[in-house]
């Protein structure tokens, strides 16, 4: 594929943690996929496999212990990897990217209308009546105009969500990141904020990224998905193929691997992914009070 | 060897080798707490020069816009809304000094010398510290519970993402506003506290109001209140730097930022009076 419809390229990405005791846990054991412009790529995964820790990765929030995260802007005559840039560098990089947070994170401080218009007033020099035109329509196209001059702590969290995600497209970004998009949300409003994300992809051409593991949402949006488990790539591979994974009968699957994605994909209460709680380490458990 | 012996031996060897250990393990620990508090002190100064630095930059390059808005409000919120406070802790430090210093000074018919002890008492310390204490729950407290809330709701980790500064957007701000407004009632804080001493001298210790005054006068040189003040404006930007790197450090939930407020005012509190001895011996070495 020519090199130019990469926006991401995610190379033997590896992450470690030092637990309570001094013992280094791998959180992100060699990850590596292509996020490819336009696109909307979700990384799915049960809790505790990397995936925020690899959206933190992504955004420059956390180093990485080993790999590259190659960004490729429109604007780049070619790929980096923001590993090595400098912060300067990465705050320019950062302006070419949006980030909607798992709980809006606005800054409680200022009202709506304010919290999307300071990465304006700070990035752009704009007059103000510009701003206000651009927070105007931002404000409309997340259906919150209404609620311009609230505080956050006076919204629900779907509205919350909206705002954030008004904010996150303020400076009309390349890429989108989603933290777990749908989380504490009721189905109809984790489907209207769906519903949000496809309309503004398209219309802003954006290339997506979303973390979650709600499975409606993922088989919504998604164009490619990334299947992680305890920090390890899984599968990749576009909607239809996991839809024909998560719609195969268990008991036909022989691999393990595709096994333990039919139960996350299906939500089953028993399979690969449970069964490592098994009978058995119970039994040690009670038995030998290890 | 017989056996008894060798007991007796190992049970000697297993003491000496555990006291060892535990000297070892004691010592391992106290190198490990010094290093923690080298490790925190970089931290604080670290704090100071990237706000520094963000200020100078805010002042002086066209690109980054200095919050003049996030500025004033600051100020009013430390500064405005901290003098009644100051203002009765103050009134009182006076009165008690003076009532206390009374009976000893009495009993060498100098009764009318406690002008001089309040004035210089409060000017030079009383004042700057009491109001450094207060500004350190006042301020510190709120500071570092705000800032710890905002990591915990990853406001934070937003500012980042938009690539804006959290020093330059949160410390920047307050560390300026206390600095200056620290210094305002520390002013404030001397009158009300010489305030006080005059009016339990007058009404209680029948001392006459002129020769209170002409003492007081007399007694408190501009040196005093300048190094009062220059103690002040260090004191509040501790404050706020103690109050800010803990807020930044918060992990753990609620029970986290709890934690930070509780250890910013107690490590504020241990900061200033530390710094204060120090003030005290160079200014005596000094001489002024």
């Amino acid at each position: 594929m020519p090199q130019s419809d990469v926006a991401i390229a995610v190379k033997d990405v590896v992450r470690s943690f030092e637990t309570a005791r001094g013992a280094r846990f791998r959180v992100l054991d060699g990850v590596s996929f292509d996020v490819r412009r336009g696109e909307t790529l979700v990384i799915m995964g049960g809790s505790g496999c990397g995936k925020s820790t690899l959206l933190n990765c992504l955004i420059g929030e956390l180093s990485v212990d080993a790999g590259q995260i190659l960004y490729r802007t429109k604007s780049m005559k070619q790929a980096r990897d923001i590993c090595c840039m400098s912060e300067a560098d990465l705050n320019e990089l950062r302006k070419h990217f949006g980030i909607l947070f798992q709980s809006g994170a606005l800054f409680n401080s200022m009202s709506v209308a304010e919290n999307i218009a300071l990465p304006l007033t700070e990035h752009s020099f704009v007059d103000p009546s510009i701003i206000d035109i651009v927070v105007t329509l931002k404000l409309q196209q997340v259906h919150m105009l209404a609620h311009r001059d609230k505080m956050p702590s006076q919204l629900s969290g779907g509205q919350k969500k909206r705002a954030g995600l008004a904010r996150a497209t303020a400076l009309d970004p390349e890429i989108l990141f989603y933290d777990e998009p749908s989380a504490g949300l009721d189905p109809v409003t984790s489907a209207a904020i769906d519903e949000l994300m496809m309309d503004l992809s398209k219309k802003l051409r954006v290339t997506s990224v979303v973390v979650t593991h709600e499975m409606d949402s993922a088989f919504r949006i998604a164009d490619r998905m990334v299947m992680l488990e305890k920090g390890r790539v899984l599968k990749i591979g576009t909607r239809q193929e996991f839809e024909k994974l998560r719609d195969t009968p268990p008991e036909s699957i022989k691999e393990h691997d595709e096994r333990l994605m039919n139960q996350f994909l299906n939500g089953y209460g028993q399979g690969p992914l449970t069964d490592a709680y098994g009978i058995s380490e119970f039994e040690k458990l009670i038995f030998d009070g290890a | 060897m017989s056996d008894q012996v060798k007991g007796v031996a190992s049970r000697r060897h297993a003491a000496v080798s555990a006291a060892v250990m535990a000297i070892g393990r004691a010592a391992s620990e106290t190198i490990d707490r010094l290093a923690d508090a080298v490790r925190y002190v970089g931290g604080v100064v670290y704090l100071l020069v990237d706000s520094v630095v963000w200020a100078l930059r805010g002042l002086t390059n066209p690109r980054y816009k200095f919050g003049w808005a996030a500025l004033i409000a600051q100020m009013v919120r430390f500064g405005i809304k901290s003098i009644p406070i100051i203002i009765i802790v103050q009134l009182f430090i006076g009165l008690i000094l003076a009532l206390q210093m009374a009976p000893t000074l009495a009993t060498y018919g100098q009764l009318e010398r406690v002008a001089e002890v309040v004035g210089i008492a409060v000017i030079r310390e009383l004042g700057p510290l009491l109001t450094a204490v207060v500004l350190s729950g006042f301020a510190g407290a709120s500071i570092a519970a705000e800032i710890g809330a905002m990591v915990e709701s990853e406001e934070i980790k937003a500012l980042r993402a938009h690539a804006l500064n959290p020093v330059r957007f949160l410390v920047v701000p307050r560390l300026l506003a206390t600095t200056v407004m620290i210094v305002a009632l520390a002013v404030i804080a001397d009158y009300v506290g010489v305030l006080g001493g005059f009016l339990a001298s007058v009404f209680v210790l029948d001392v006459p109001p002129r020769l209170y005054i002409n003492l007081t006068q007399g007694a408190v040189q501009t040196t005093d209140f300048v190094t009062g003040l220059v103690k002040a404006g260090v004191f509040g930007a501790v404050i706020v730097l103690i109050a800010s790197h803990e807020g930044f450090s918060v992990s753990g939930g609620p029970e986290g930022v709890g934690r930070a407020t509780t250890a910013t005012v107690v490590k504020s509190i241990v900061a200033l009076i530390g710094i204060d001895a120090l003030f005290t011996a160079v200014f005596y070495a000094l001489g002024i």
